[in-house]
């Protein structure tokens, strides 16, 4: 099944650069390829990924076919207060997985 | 009975056909079909603005191996303040089946304009990253990729 890892620092001082490494398991499938009998596989691909930090959207991002299978995005984010992250990616096929990341910063 | 004569014209049309044949499965306009499809997803993002040069940085390796995942980096100089920040980043292909290959929405939350991720490159060609700033100004950088292993050879010969 559909899984997505996030790597990033689990706390940090207030005002730091928090960086964050994503990545979702997805075979990003570009509707490019043909079968072996010539017909032309779907698209299946992860449209869009979002962070939001307490609720509020601090990074997103718009994915097209170009981006590679399992797609790793890494961004960056300012601490402001300890709470939850959260992740979002989004795709064709309905799918959608969800990811949460802790932090506390101090 | 067949003549020697006879036969040359027949082997010459014959590899004539097949030639041909090879020449319809590849779309003779596909280049200028692809530069159309650039400029026009260029116009989508940027519209009538001028692009200026610089601020940008985009970071790809030269030599491409395998163009199926290829490392790309982009950073923008901004101070990323609530009244000085970048807005949008885009990344936009010349010679991929579809010109557009990533697009970040951020602001001043994001701390530094940076992305980081993978892509497919189907050609050698030159890849272009573009920035919009809070004040409505473009920022671009490009980078010429050689690859030697298109990411989509199940698409032919491009």
């Amino acid at each position: 099944m559909a899984r997505a890892v996030v790597t990033m620092a689990p706390q940090a001082r207030r005002g730091e650069i928090v960086e964050i490494k994503t990545l979702a398991q997805h075979t990003m499938e570009t509707g490019f390829r043909r079968t072996q009998t010539g017909e032309l596989i779907p698209r299946d691909i992860i449209r869009t990924f979002t962070c939001t930090y307490n609720g509020v959207e601090v990074y997103r991002v718009d994915l097209h076919p170009a981006i590679s299978a399992n797609p790793l995005i890494a961004f960056t984010t300012v601490a402001t207060e300890s709470g939850m992250l959260s992740f979002q990616w989004v795709g064709d096929n309905g799918y959608a997985v969800t990811e949460i990341a802790p932090i506390r910063v101090e | 009975m067949t003549t020697r004569r006879e036969f040359l014209i027949l082997a010459g049309t014959a590899s004539l056909g097949v030639a041909a044949d090879a020449r319809a499965q590849l779309d003779p306009n596909l280049a200028a079909k692809r530069k159309t499809a650039f400029e026009e997803a260029l116009r989508r993002v940027v519209g009538d603005a001028q692009v200026k040069h610089g601020r940008v940085k985009l970071q790809l390796p030269p030599l491409i191996d395998n163009g199926n995942s290829v490392p790309l980096s982009v950073a923008v100089e901004s101070p990323m303040t609530e009244a000085d920040h970048v807005r949008a980043i885009h990344v936009l292909t010349e010679k991929n089946p579809l010109p557009d290959v990533v697009g970040v929405r951020l602001g001043p939350r994001a701390g530094r304009a940076t992305l980081a991720t993978r892509v497919r490159l189907a050609d050698t060609q030159t890849v272009t990253a573009i920035a919009q700033m809070s004040d409505g100004s473009f920022w671009s950088d490009t980078a010429e990729v050689v690859v030697t292993l298109s990411a989509c050879l199940e698409e032919g010969l491009i």
